[in-house]
């Protein structure tokens, strides 16, 4: 169980936290532009690296905020968190 | 009782003045305290302790520890009894009761042991080789198999026991209490650091408990006496005895069993059994030591052949002699001094056969000073005896194999010493890589993925003074690391204490002993001695082209009983390797897995079972659904009254009661379980547009909105009503299940996405109780009540809000409706919410006022087609599917599920619709979950179209209900479909799905 450093509320175990998946994708404004193809693309299809993966997190059996996490998905080593709006 | 034939005249740390009895398949021994249940049936003159799992072979006690493949005993009586637990582990007490497992009748004549007669029909992979055909009767087979396999008996009654879980934190978590364990924790505890020591036995000190060599100049007794007196001073070191570190996952968190009460007849009154640990340490040491390996030869498994340590383990520690004439066979050193050890413990020792030509000179020379014969470069090519080995023939080894004259040896005692596999689980658990040694024959930690040292055996390093130089450096640097470095304040941790390296010849390795015929051919090698695998069973394997060993591991189920092949991976990798011409790391390992040993289900459980599993939710007014014996439903973790029987009244009865009572006079229900969330800030209309297919700009102050909720993907997720209580106060109701996960999307978004906006959200669920009040007599019900709320249509119209009191309590009265009729829905803050109910009551006594459950509450809203998402919804239905168009709006230029419903699937006529279904026979109700057919066929597969969402006998439509989704439905209206069933098939025609008051004429009462 790995050990998250929740930016506002310090270190805590992973089963305090929900896991929202990949991280920085932007909402699409003109969706109605998209075709379906590109539609698809933001709806359902994620990188799921092997290595470095930036993450959403959501402190949710504590402050319930959200926050990135840097993530090596092969040895769970944490190597950064930050705040929503915040770059890697 | 017997006279523990078996026990030396002194010695071992057993305490003589305090003897006790104990049975074992019936028969009364006496041990003392301090024994294992296998060294007290060792001291006993017992080897014979149960069968082997496939042949039933006689098997005997082979270990001194929790590698024990053979020894597993079936523990207690009645509802504390406990299957396949390690005798080698068992901590005497009197009046223990064990039994030996898989024999019938009896362990000395085992029926079973035909199987070893026909061993020859059982070769690796017979399950999947036999009983495949015809495939239909596997179930058969299946339970006679299950019947004839498996090994101890699971207790019939609930577990009487407690079981406990914890957390805690330290700098240093030191796992294992050898010298390099105890030295580390010494050296991190003198630095300061907050140190926890496990250790799986009763007793810390690991090979210490007994050697011979000194520490410090002392017996190695005495020092650990004084180790472990200074550990028990130092404030911020915890000892953990009697436990097992069986885990090792992410970010250095570790789960220990520690076995509070097994050394007890029962624990002490409210005393767990076990308590499960789980701890968070910045530095792990690793001090779990090795496993002495057995040399594989022939007929290796007779009781009576053990490992060499675990025997000088038994003469040193527990006072126990194995046997009284004893051979060792060895590949290495260490084998020479366990035969030294048992030699001056009174065993007589007749020969050292030694798969080396050459042994250390001192060593040898120590041997024949004790009149031990010595025979190098000889092997074991069989072994003689029953139920106990009583013979062994040595035979010289020559480059192909074995040759020359034939010894034979009479002995009781076989002593096995193939070397020393060291203990890599947990490091390699902690996904730390491991490098192969092949000065040791086995695996060693080499990168670490965490913060965590290896020291001592289990790195490889096998002697004394390594271990402790090892777990010396590894302690100081863990506490380092954790900030605690000497001239800090913190005591210099102490000098490490010195121990002789004694010189050591290499050892041999050779993965099957060679023996005068073919391997498989005369008497079996055994590599895993609890799953019966042979060496015969790898090459056999091998040769059907099982080459990676996780397929050889599960073809030949090597390594997969309970002892998880402690003592055996290393040889079956071995002699895969050998069989493929490769080394041994290239063919690689399987993974290890916790947990190290087994852990009872008890203690993952802990506390949280029966009443405790899980929070229960009551609404205020649940206190009065119990006074009048309401049976409840649950609905996550709400309770909620189901129906109102009144006496004599069948489930049906009363709902037909309460459902025709709504609509002709008044009826309330407990509705507080509905999900509340209060939204303040002045873009909350913003939000609402994004999360509603809904417009939600023109809401006015004080009127409500009902809405659907759908995700991106255009499925339907939730609904509810929203109300604008002021100009940038909403109160939004979510359904009863839903409420938490409608919260954390609104959440989401607003932090993710649109951070900007200015919206806040809370759960207020529950600070109100809710009571809907629902008929045609509900305004003068409620007009009885209150005062300052204006009820008529006009001052008070459908879907909107009136503040004031009702029955004296400050109420935020809703007027909307499930039920289709005039409803209020009368909101009070939560502690008033049983006094208004009663009020309520009371009131409509006179109005024939029903109370109502969810039951009829369903039912009077399929009545009017009203759906229940969750119910009709699966996750895959639109708002179209639905027959809701009217809610998705056209205007707006953005909200979820808009760019969703233009997909070419989501968009298609044909989907699955919501339609109603009427019964052919009105008095028959479909089951819900029923599949529906269009074509009927005389028997299934069938072309199935949909199936039934929701189905009930309305009373007020006079006939049974039922709402389903159908494909095409809307296309279908007026077709017959059919439910075919198991017993009969029922037929119904598609309808609107509206049953009762279709232009909805009644909701103003």
């Amino acid at each position: 169980m790995m050990l998250i450093d929740c930016p506002f509320c310090g270190p805590r175990a992973e089963l305090e936290f929900t896991c929202g998946g990949e991280s920085h994708i932007a909402r699409p404004v003109d969706q109605a532009a998209m075709s379906d193809a590109e539609w698809a693309d933001y709806l359902f299809m994620r990188k799921n690296p092997k290595g470095l993966q930036y993450e959403r997190w959501n402190h949710a059996r504590g402050c319930r905020r959200w926050f990135n996490v840097a993530r090596d998905t092969v040895t769970h080593r944490i190597s950064k968190v930050y705040k929503m709006g915040e770059q890697p | 009782m017997s006279d523990q034939s078996h026990r030396s005249v002194q010695g071992g740390r057993i305490d003589r003045s305090r003897p006790l009895g104990f049975t074992f398949d019936g028969k009364r021994y006496e041990g003392y305290a301090g024994d294992t249940l296998a060294s007290a049936l060792l001291a006993n003159g017992v080897h014979l302790v149960g069968r082997s799992f496939k042949y039933h072979r006689p098997r005997g006690i082979m270990t001194a520890g929790s590698d024990e493949p053979n020894a597993l005993i079936q523990l207690r009586s009645g509802d504390r009894t406990e299957p396949n637990i390690r005798a080698t582990q068992i901590e005497l007490y009197d009046g223990l009761v064990a039994e030996s497992q898989n024999r019938w009748p009896s362990l000395r004549f085992d029926i079973g042991g035909i199987n070893n007669l026909l061993s020859r029909y059982f070769p690796a992979g017979f399950y999947y080789k036999t009983f495949m055909w015809p495939p239909s009767a596997w179930m058969k087979y299946e339970h006679v198999i299950r019947r004839a396999a498996g090994l101890g008996k699971a207790p019939k009654a609930p577990d009487p026991d407690i079981y406990s879980k914890t957390y805690a934190h330290c700098d240093v978590l030191v796992v294992g209490a050898g010298p390099a364990g105890i030295v580390a924790a010494l050296a991190a505890g003198a630095a300061g650091a907050r140190v926890i020591l496990a250790d799986e036995q009763a007793e810390l000190g690991g090979s210490l408990l007994a050697t011979g060599e000194p520490v410090d100049g002392k017996p190695a007794g005495d020092w650990l006496s004084e180790a472990l007196a200074a550990l028990a001073r130092m404030p911020e070191v915890r000892l953990l005895p009697r436990t097992t570190a069986f885990g090792y996952y992410d970010h250095n968190y570790l789960t220990l069993m520690e076995r509070v009460a097994d050394h007890l007849a029962a624990p002490p009154p409210h005393a767990p059994r076990q308590r499960l640990w789980r701890v968070r340490a910045k530095q792990v040491v690793l001090a779990t030591g090795a496993i002495e390996r057995p040399l594989v030869f022939a007929d290796n498994d007779r009781p009576g052949i053990m490992m060499a340590s675990a025997a000088a383990t038994y003469a040193r520690r527990y006072g126990a002699l194995p046997g009284r004439r004893a051979v060792l066979l060895t590949n290495n050193d260490s084998g020479y001094r366990a035969a030294l050890d048992l030699a001056a413990a009174g065993t007589t020792v007749a020969a050292i056969i030694d798969l080396r030509p050459e042994a250390d000179p001192e060593l040898s020379a120590e041997a024949r000073q004790r009149g031990i014969e010595l025979l190098p470069g000889h092997a074991i090519v069989g072994t003689t005896g029953d139920l106990r080995v009583d013979g062994v023939t040595a035979m010289p080894l020559t480059e192909s194999g074995v040759g020359g004259t034939a010894r034979v040896l009479a002995c009781d005692l076989v002593l096995n010493a193939g070397g020393w596999t060291p203990s890599v689980h947990l490091f390699s658990q902690s996904r730390g890589k491991l490098a192969w040694n092949d000065s040791i024959g086995a695996f060693v930690p080499n990168i670490s993925a965490q913060a965590e040292r290896s020291a001592g055996a289990c790195r490889g390093s096998f002697s004394l003074a390594a271990c402790i130089a090892e777990g010396h450096a590894a302690g100081a640097a863990a506490a380092a690391d954790c900030g605690f470095v000497s001239g800090l304040g913190a005591a210099e941790p102490p000098p490490s204490p010195a121990a002789e390296d004694p010189s050591a010849e290499p050892l041999r390795q050779m993965w099957i002993v060679p023996s005068t015929l073919p391997v498989g051919h005369h008497g079996k090698h055994f590599v895993d001695f609890q799953n019966d695998v042979t060496a015969a069973d790898v090459r056999l394997a091998h040769r059907e082209g099982y080459r990676s060993v996780e397929h050889l591991k599960r073809y030949t189920t090597m390594g997969m009983g309970t002892d998880q092949g402690k003592t055996s991976n290393i040889n079956a990798l071995g002699i895969m390797a050998e069989a493929q011409g490769r080394a041994v790391p290239e063919v690689g390992h399987t993974t290890f897995r916790p947990p190290y040993t087994p852990s009872s289900i008890g203690s993952f459980a802990g506390e949280d079972h029966g009443d405790l599993l899980d929070p229960i939710r009551r609404t205020p007014i649940h206190g009065w659904h119990e006074g009048v014996s309401a049976p409840f439903e649950n609905v996550g973790q709400w309770r909620r009254a189901w129906y109102y029987p009144r006496p004599g009244e069948s489930m049906h009865d009363a709902v037909n009661r309460e459902a025709r009572a709504v609509r002709t006079t008044v009826g309330i229900v407990d509705a507080s379980t509905l999900g509340k969330i209060d939204i303040q800030g002045p873009d909350t209309i913003k939000l609402l547009n994004m999360v509603y297919t809904n417009a939600f700009t023109k809401l006015e102050i004080g009127r409500c909105r009902y809405g659907l909720m759908c995700g991106e993907d255009g499925m339907v997720f939730d609904d509810g009503v929203t109300t604008r209580l002021d100009e940038h106060h909403f109160l939004m109701s979510t359904t009863t299940g839903n409420a938490a996960r409608v919260l954390g999307w609104l959440e989401n978004w607003l932090q993710c996405e649109w951070p900007d906006m200015k919206v806040y959200c809370t759960s207020v669920t529950e600070q109100w109780a809710t009571v809907a009040i629902n008929g045609p007599l509900a305004r003068r019900l409620l007009g009885e009540l209150t005062t300052d709320i204006p009820l008529d249509n006009a001052a008070f119209p459908f879907m909107s809000l009136r503040e004031g009191t009702v029955a004296g309590i400050p109420a935020r009265v809703f007027r909307i409706s499930f039920t289709g009729d005039l409803s209020y829905e009368v909101n009070v803050p939560a502690s008033y919410g049983l006094a208004l109910w009663q009020a309520l009551v009371t009131a409509g006594e006179k109005y024939q006022l029903v109370t109502y459950g969810t039951e009829t509450m369903h039912v009077l809203r399929a009545e009017r087609g009203f759906v229940i998402v969750g119910q009709e919804t699966d996750g895959t239905t639109t708002p179209q599917d639905l027959g809701m168009d009217w809610i998705v709006s056209k205007q707006k230029p953005d909200f979820f599920g808009k760019r969703a419903f233009s997909r070419p699937d989501t968009a298609r006529g044909d989907r699955k619709h919501l339609v109603g279904l009427l019964t052919e026979n009105p008095s028959e109700v479909i089951p819900e979950g029923g599949q529906i057919v269009a074509v009927l066929k005389d028997k299934p597969p069938m072309d199935m179209i949909g199936h039934v969402t929701s189905s009930y006998f309305s009373p007020n439509v006079g006939r049974s209900i039922a709402m389903a989704v159908v494909k095409n439905g809307r296309n279908r209206m007026g077709d017959t479909v059919f439910i075919p069933l198991v017993d009969r098939t029922i037929k119904a025609k598609v309808t609107e799905p509206k049953f009762f008051d279709p232009e909805g004429k009644r909701i103003d009462g």
